[in-house]
């Protein structure tokens, strides 16, 4: 059992004196982030400030060692072969730019085709835009249904008709709109019968279910610290070894080369270092180290499960209220995305926010999926391990009595 | 200061019953396409001279209550008005969002925003149309 009050306690953002009254429910936006990890970030600063992979005193040696550890610990986090298929990046934006630079731009020519879906984050589509543009490979959509529901049939149908032309398949394990999670072993199964190589957007799964990548399958994962309770500024690229070493870096420069001479040649070092020129963010990895060890001391299998109960819980209240309309009541983890009937959604969060409940509104970085889910606006409210039922009682209480009048007096 | 009563049926007349929202069909307006990159409002704002004279005003596209109300209030304060005039509306306008002194009389109904400015979050929503007024008038005038 999570005892999420217990957890409440390691957070300042919800047990301190200003939190009062406050409900957040934008996890998917970032998370809040447990004592130990504020407390890791400083250290580095009051502690072990120094640079890391440089130097030949203590300090240095110390805070590379523990960067290094992280990367270890990553590595058994996600269940990876080795910790040298774990690159670190500013997040889960620069991982997926990242690969589609590494290896789309690098790999694909005219005739390729990209498959993805409408459901995308722009962090995850408008990359492959790019390839697109670059390469003359061509993106196309996989077919989702009207809640927005991965559809198998029809991407069994894409991969039979369009067969080794399909290079990479790009898509979100949780898309950050609709909150269910796409049957990732299958895709990849028969993505891999066509040779084709998978980028997974972990950004929203990641930090909710347990992703094996070896179980899985996976190619390439991207995901963000800062959405599973570590610092921002960092985020994660796995990707199997044998596809890292063939892919170029974003960047070149310190950290990354093993030497280089005046005319010009410059020998790389291996994964993952060839991706990591210049100084990193250091204390952010340190602090993400602390988060993983946070999320594995509970468990993943329990933050999986036990999200689940608790998103259930808030779906099927959500689905009891008249006025609301809710988009994806298929989905499975922390998100649920709706409308207060009759009020714009920038209203509503507006009245939400007036009393004290975090939500956020717009169309949240997946500006395509208006095509199938037919609103361009929604609201959007999210959920991580220190929520609780009490919270979402509260919030289905004022979602109840929200009325345009009272979305209006919350700005008078 | 306005009744808070009194601002909300306002605010929800013009959010319910906007007035002057239409694409002109005639091509002898100015126009400016305003969208927010924070939200999803959507406005544009069409303006019609004669000379030194607005003699029509009109917007459409999506917004919130905020945005489409002070758009429909500000193309009545303005129609009829000089450049210089209705310039002057808006500047009087954006001294009540930043709280600083302003004319009440001139503003009638737009009074309705006298306390947006506590709301940091929401005043772009206030500003979006009448901000594309703004440019059209600044430009014709040069
Ligand atoms: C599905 C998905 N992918 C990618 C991202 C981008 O993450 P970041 O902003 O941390 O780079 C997000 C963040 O909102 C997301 O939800």
């Amino acid at each position: 059992m999570l005892d999420r009050n217990k957890i409440r306690d390691d957070f300042p953002m919800i047990k301190s004196e200003e939190a009062k009254g406050r409900i957040y429910l934008d996890s998917a936006a970032t998370s809040f982030k447990p004592q130990c990890v504020i407390d890791k970030v400083m250290d580095y600063y009051t502690k072990e400030n120094a640079n890391i992979h440089r130097g030949d005193y203590d300090l240095s040696y110390q805070v590379s060692s523990e960067y290094e550890e992280v990367r270890k610990l990553c590595a058994k986090f996600l269940n990876a072969d080795s910790e040298r298929e774990i690159i670190f990046t500013n997040g889960a934006s620069s991982s997926l730019n990242l690969v589609a630079y590494g290896y789309g731009q690098k790999f694909l020519k005219e005739g390729d085709i990209i498959l993805s879906t409408e459901a995308e984050h722009a962090s995850n589509i408008l990359p492959w835009f790019k390839v697109q543009e670059v390469t003359g490979a061509k993106i196309e959509y996989i077919p989702l249904d009207k809640e927005g529901i991965f559809d198998m049939e029809g991407y069994k149908r894409l991969l039979n008709e369009l067969g080794d032309k399909v290079k990479v398949i790009t898509l979100a394990h949780v898309a950050n709109v609709l909150g269910n999670i796409v049957p990732l072993k299958e895709i990849i199964e028969e993505a891999h019968k066509v040779g084709a190589v998978v980028v997974v957007d972990g950004a929203q799964s990641v930090p909710h279910i347990k992703t094996d990548v070896r179980d899985l399958d996976i190619d390439f994962l991207c995901f963000s610290s800062h959405k599973m309770l570590g610092p921002s500024g960092v985020g994660v690229l796995y990707g199997k070894y044998e596809l890292l070493e063939k892919m170029d870096p974003f960047m070149l420069g310190g950290g990354s080369n093993a030497r280089f001479d005046i005319c010009g040649n410059i020998l790389l070092k291996e994964p993952p270092f060839k991706f990591e020129a210049g100084t990193p963010c250091v204390e952010g990895v340190l602090g993400f180290g602390e988060a993983l060890k946070y999320l594995m001391a509970i468990g993943m299998e329990n933050v999986e499960e036990e999200g689940k109960e608790l998103h259930d819980y808030f779906m099927k209240r959500m689905l009891e209220l008249d006025n609301v309309e809710v988009y994806n009541p298929k989905s499975e983890t922390s998100i649920v995305t709706f409308n207060v009937k009759g009020i714009f959604a920038q209203d509503a969060a507006g009245y939400l926010n007036s009393q004290g409940i975090a939500v956020r509104s717009g169309t949240h970085c997946a500006k395509i999926l208006l095509n199938v889910i037919g609103v361009s606006e929604t609201i959007r409210a999210s959920l991580y391990l220190y929520n609780t039922k009490e919270e979402i009682d509260r919030v289905i209480e004022v979602l109840k009595e929200t009325t345009l009048e009272k979305c209006i007096g919350a700005i008078l | 200061m306005m009744d808070s009563n009194l601002k909300r049926d306002i605010i929800m007349d013009h959010y319910e019953t906007p007035r002057n929202k239409r694409t002109p069909q005639s091509d002898d307006y100015l126009k400016k396409h305003m969208a927010a990159d924070s939200c999803i409002d959507d406005i544009t704002i069409y303006i019609k001279f004669d000379g030194d004279k607005i003699v029509d005003v009109s917007f459409d596209g999506v917004g919130c209550t905020i945005s489409t109300a002070s758009t429909s209030i500000m193309t009545e304060l303005i129609k009829g008005k000089t450049v210089k005039e209705a310039l002057h509306i808006i500047d009087e306008y954006e001294k009540m969002l930043s709280e600083d002194s302003y004319e009440e009389d001139l503003l009638e109904e737009a009074n309705a925003f006298d306390t947006l400015s506590k709301q940091a979050n929401r005043i772009s929503c206030g500003l979006i149309g009448i901000k594309g007024m703004k440019e059209i008038l600044e430009n014709y005038d040069k």
